[in-house]
């Protein structure tokens, strides 16, 4: 029987050093990553009209807001304090019927907002999240009342979201401002 | 010699680092796919707005920015408000129609982000967004922050 004399080299790469590489990597991942803004406050622009009148709305059907570059609020020609927006625009929507001078029911209510050519942007979107936030709190309520669970917690593209935004829909109208 | 030897336990010490890699790599992995390389030299200068009831926008292939904030001038300073669509200023308002209509031919979903600086004048935005509906791009999104 021959005996092998050399002892054979182990054919494995060292992996020591493997860790030190992914770190390396990781390293750089952490630094160039930029966790993107990506929110922000969705809304769908009217088309352009091709000449045909648009649909009478009744008065009391349409909530005027009109703000100004200094960030006061006229609410259907009334001045209003911009933290009382949330509530008059909750009572507005959710009246169906019952006060002669606010909507007849949710689905006919259409909020517009119309600012200055000089308002700032930050006080628009005050102005905006404030609508949103009460069409938000009013569909929280519905969807409490109907199916016991908050309406955040819906899942997307749902039969019972849909159904509250349904009771719900979000009319907002963006006016063209005034020359200003 | 003492009788009453001191029993030691048998383990070894010290964390095995063997699974060190695996660790790293998958540290490694989820950061690079949650990161975005930045793909715009932005020219204008965007403080966000904040806002409470936001939403996040889930397909970020249909987004398309408009950053709309005062121009970056040399040495800090700031300039006039401007628009700025992908990598160049916009300098006639009326050419945004155009741009933006090629782009929804290209995806017809398109969600238009507006990222824009929370000082400027509403009158640029209104502008822009008469663009935005001449174009069809219909579907908009102001970049908002969540308030803290």
């Amino acid at each position: 029987m021959l005996n092998r004399k050399r002892k054979r080299e182990s054919g494995d790469i060292d992996g020591s050093s493997l860790a030190d590489i992914a770190f390396l990597l990781l390293i750089f991942f952490l630094v160039v990553t930029t966790i993107d803004v990506d929110t922000g406050i969705g809304l769908v622009l009217p088309p352009i009209p091709d000449d045909i009148e648009p649909p009478p709305v009744r008065e009391r059907n349409l909530m005027n807001i009109l703000v100004n570059e200094r960030g006061m609020v006229l609410i259907n020609e009334q001045p209003a304090a911009i933290a009382t927006v949330r509530e008059r625009v909750k009572e507005f929507i959710d009246n169906n019927g019952v006060d002669p001078e606010l909507s007849e029911s949710p689905d006919d209510a259409i909020v517009s907002i119309k600012t200055d050519r000089r308002t700032p942007y930050n006080i628009y979107i005050d102005m905006l999240d404030e609508v949103m936030g009460a069409y938000e709190e009013l569909r929280h309520a519905a969807s409490m009342e109907r199916f016991g669970v908050p309406f955040s917690s819906l899942e997307q593209g749902s039969e019972r979201r849909a159904e509250i935004q349904e009771m719900y829909p979000k009319k907002i109208s963006i006016a063209e401002p005034d020359e200003g | 010699m003492s009788k009453f030897k001191k029993k030691q336990a048998n383990t070894k010490q010290g964390v095995p680092t063997s699974a060190m890699p695996d660790v790293v790599f998958m540290l490694l992995i989820f950061f690079m796919v949650t990161t975005v390389l930045r793909e715009v030299e932005l020219q204008v200068q965007i403080d966000y707005a904040v806002a409470e009831n936001i939403e996040k926008i889930e397909q970020k292939r249909l987004v398309s920015y408009i950053y709309i904030g005062p121009e970056r001038l040399g040495g800090g300073r700031l300039g006039e408000t401007r628009v700025q669509i992908d990598d160049a200023l916009v300098d006639d308002i009326n050419a945004i129609r155009n741009i933006m209509y090629d782009k929804l031919m290209e995806q017809p979903r398109l969600i238009v982000s507006l990222r824009v600086d929370r000082d400027s004048e509403f009158g640029v935005i209104t502008d822009v967004q008469q663009e935005l509906r001449q174009a069809g791009t219909l579907r908009i999104n102001y970049s908002t922050r969540r308030q803290i």
